[in-house]
């Protein structure tokens, strides 16, 4: 019979037990409601085995890609390594190729890819700075395409990780980050849907690993990028997106201006709204949805109430890491 | 009967096909809507399937006392029994939708009002 193997304890399974059934036999305290593989409360990661196809029916897509499966749902057919997902990670230390200015207050971050790091675009890491403070950043790179891990970091005055970065991080220094994770990624498949972008601030950063990722992948369909901010400042990478309207005929680049008049070639309005305005009707659309957590949970209700599927909507709200608004984070 | 209602509705493609049409019939009724604010839609959309596979006689382990403690926290904010009735119209609404027949639907009612008074605490 197979074993499981859960923070580091060994659990051994009786014969068509489920993993679930298996770990709370022996007295392991786990999170779990309906046992009948719907609610999804015991969703885990397998780090090593492979999750049975039954334990993988209903999840999303990106969940599935990622080795997350319902443990009340699977008879384990192998030895399985599995954990609670927000614990899931090990670390790696890489260097710092590149450091840049986007913006007045958006720092390009450029790292080594260490040997066998997977990821997805989109997906974010953890940073940890020399005090050993961690933020999350949201991946903008391409696995296919670059040699760099590439992260844009707000600097916020007084950001422990950010400060960090904006002022004592130099080239060729050592720094450790998490693998990579998060939930809000192009996978290929049904490459003529509609596709809604919509992001503010840093929120651009996974955004534009997904718009490039789902162009390199052969997407079809029309990908609309909503980008916003305050002010015509505060957007980044302009010049990059115009080329990616111009050089593809399905990808559309909206820049959005949210306070005064915007600038000839850019809207007036807060990105969610005019993206809404745009396409009042989203049936059968696929939406990802990054930034601030107003914006991104607002948006996540009303692109669901106009008709977009909850299986087809990956937010990604940037949580505030502390109470004094220092460093924003992608979670 | 011969077959369960479960695999008379169409199990669970038949779960999949309403919990999304049901979710923004809720999220969109002043009615009851309140109860949703802030909570987060993935949890909440996967919560919302586990009760329709119940309520449409399908796979679950939900006891009394989960109902309970499941809503305790809603009952004290003011949930009663006309926010249940709210509930299975829209229910039923969906099914109309997906075109479902009314002995059905009846089924369906009646399997949620069965835990009426779990989800009340009474």
């Amino acid at each position: 019979m197979p074993k499981i193997i859960f923070e580091g304890e060994e659990y051994q399974c009786e014969p068509g037990e489920s993993v679930l059934d298996c770990l709370l036999r022996q007295g392991v305290s786990v999170n779990y409601s309906c046992k009948a593989g719907v609610c999804q409360t015991c969703m885990m990661v397998a780090e090593e085995g492979e999750p049975t196809p039954a334990s993988q029916v209903g999840i999303k897509e990106t969940l599935k890609a990622s080795q997350h499966f319902l443990i009340c749902s699977c008879q384990p057919q192998t030895d399985m390594r599995v954990a609670i997902p927000e614990r899931v990670g090990s670390s790696f230390e890489t260097t710092v190729l590149a450091k840049e200015p986007l913006s007045a207050d958006v720092i390009r971050l450029r790292l080594a890819r260490p040997d066998n790091y997977d990821y997805l675009p989109g997906q974010f890491l953890n940073l940890t700075n020399d005090a050993g403070v961690t933020r999350s950043y949201s991946l903008a790179s391409l696995p296919q395409e670059d040699e760099f891990l590439e992260c844009h970091i707000r600097h916020i005055p007084g950001g422990r990780v950010s400060g960090w970065v904006a002022e004592k991080l130099q080239l060729g220094d050592t720094v450790t980050i998490s693998q990579a994770s998060g939930q809000c990624s192009y996978l290929p498949g049904r490459e003529e849907q509609p596709l809604l972008l919509v992001g503010t601030g840093t929120g651009l950063a996974p955004l534009f690993g997904i718009a490039r990722d789902a162009l390199q992948q052969g997407h079809r369909g029309p990908i609309h990028l909503y980008h916003g901010s305050s002010t015509p400042e505060g957007l980044y990478l302009v010049d990059e997106l115009r080329a990616m309207d111009e050089a593809h005929e399905n990808f559309h680049y909206h820049s959005c201006v949210s306070r005064g008049e915007a600038p000839a070639g850019m809207r007036s309005g807060r990105a969610a709204d005019l993206a809404l305005e745009d396409h009042p009707q989203l049936s059968g659309w696929r939406v990802f949805l990054c930034g601030r957590e107003d914006m991104v949970k607002g948006l996540q209700k009303k692109t669901f109430l106009a008709g977009a599927g909850m299986q087809d909507i990956f937010a990604d709200p940037f949580i505030d890491s502390s109470a004094s608004g220092e460093d924003q984070t992608a979670a | 009967m011969s077959e369960a209602l479960y695999d008379r509705l169409g199990g669970e493609a038949a779960v999949n096909a309403a919990v999304d049409i049901f979710y923004r019939k809720v999220l969109a009724d002043d009615r009851v809507n309140e109860f949703f604010d802030g909570v987060d839609m993935e949890k909440q959309a996967a919560k919302q399937k586990a009760f329709l596979t119940m309520a449409f006689g399908g796979p679950n382990s939900y006891t009394g006392e989960d109902m309970r403690k499941g809503h305790a926290h809603l009952v004290e904010r003011g949930l009663n029994d006309t926010h249940v009735d709210v509930i299975i119209e829209l229910l039923g609404g969906t099914l109309k939708e997906l075109g479902v027949a009314d002995d059905l639907i009846g089924e369906v009612a009646a399997i949620a009002e069965s835990v009426r008074d779990d989800v009340l605490g009474r």
